[in-house]
């Protein structure tokens, strides 16, 4: 069974200037440990949330490539946003749920991913025409080689194993974490640029 | 003022404002606006299955250097109440234009629960709240709103009033 914190490194490892929200729970702790970068934003709440959030850069920088790294739990409180960023198709936005089928931030009670829930086909009904399951490391391989060309948006169901890895815990300060970032991609900067007054 | 002038007023100060980004679940209040959005090539929208999804779209536009603003009914409010932790939390720029339900001559009794609370609701949430009353002061409300969140960094919520809006009209 794939590992969550390798699954994350793998999918950044060549990640060159694209952005990343992390979902709250272990998808931040998994970032922050692999692939710390101003340009990241971890989220520590706003559950449901990660996904538009994602979309809502995207639709701002088509010019990056946005990722969205969040968790199965995660997902499915915001299920009604994959019809939503389906129904836009922005072509540089890739959502990626780390499925441990479990959550596992609260004491690894189940979730609906393992008790029969297909997400990945709710995807593919929502309209994202790169939508896969990835449960071996060969099926991995095959979507690293083409995660970061951004021709249409893309939705990866990664099945990992329960397992916990240590928690490396970033910024919890989200206004920090706001000013950096926009810092970081020029956002500060070019708002000042359209403020008229 | 006819109804037409003060929605156009309103959206002619929603692009002077920098907007670029409207989100929005449906309201008959709002449809001259959306229709307005849909309109201009220059002016995103994006319709919502709730009215949640807008907080995390409005956030993630600002990261990326975009402004944009939020459509809702009264009702929408309330599915809103988790996710404006991230405004509170992160202190995003948000603008939210609420049609009011559930007051002025209102048919529906289910509106009401929500309609009454609204206010209330987004100020115990760290929203300034704004109320419009009528279609004269719509514009420059829905202006010194934008000012207000871009400039202070802060959510505003502007209501427009059920009595302005008008009755629904339940049989044609």
């Amino acid at each position: 069974m794939l590992e969550r914190r390798a699954v994350v490194a793998k999918l950044l490892e060549h990640r060159g200037n694209a952005v990343v929200i992390s979902g709250l729970g272990s998808p931040t702790y998994d970032v922050a440990a692999v692939s710390p970068s101003e340009r990241n934003y971890y989220l520590w709440g706003a559950m449901g949330g990660a996904a538009m959030m994602g979309f809502g850069l995207a639709l701002a920088r088509a010019d990056l490539h946005v990722i969205v790294i969040t968790g199965d739990g995660e997902a499915l409180m915001g299920m009604g946003s994959l019809a939503t960023i389906g129904a836009n198709q922005p072509r540089n936005l890739s959502i990626v749920v780390l499925d441990n089928e479990h959550y596992g931030e609260t004491g690894m009670q189940q979730s609906h991913l393992g008790m029969g829930v297909d997400l990945c086909a709710v995807a593919v009904a929502c309209g994202f025409t790169q939508a896969c399951a990835v449960t071996t490391e060969a099926e991995l391989q095959t979507a690293v080689s083409t995660f970061h060309k951004t021709a249409a948006t893309k939705f990866l169901q990664v099945k990992v194993s329960p397992e916990s890895p240590p928690r490396v815990m970033p910024t919890r300060d989200a206004v920090e974490n706001k000013i950096t970032f926009r810092q970081a991609l020029g956002a500060e900067q070019s708002d000042l640029i359209t403020d008229k007054e | 003022m006819s109804s037409i002038n003060w929605q156009q007023a309103v959206y002619d100060v929603i692009k002077s404002g920098g907007i670029n980004l409207i989100g929005y679940v449906p309201d008959a209040g709002h449809a001259a606006l959306i229709n307005s959005a849909k309109a201009d090539d220059a002016m995103r929208d994006v319709v919502m299955t709730s009215e949640e999804e807008g907080i995390p779209l409005c956030a993630g536009a600002w990261l990326g250097g975009m402004r944009s603003l939020l459509l809702m009914q009264s009702s929408g409010v309330g599915n809103c109440v988790n996710m404006l932790s991230l405004q509170r939390t992160a202190r995003f720029p948000m603008v939210i234009l609420v049609t009011m339900r559930g007051e002025y001559a209102e048919f529906n009794p289910w509106q009401i629960p929500m309609g009454s609370t609204t206010q209330a609701v987004l100020e115990i949430c760290g929203f300034k709240v704004e109320r419009v009353a009528s279609e004269a002061e719509a514009a420059e409300t829905v202006q010194a709103a934008i000012d207000f969140a871009f400039n202070s960094n802060v959510g505003v919520a502007v209501l427009l009033s059920q009595k302005m809006l008008g009755r629904k009209k339940w049989v044609e």
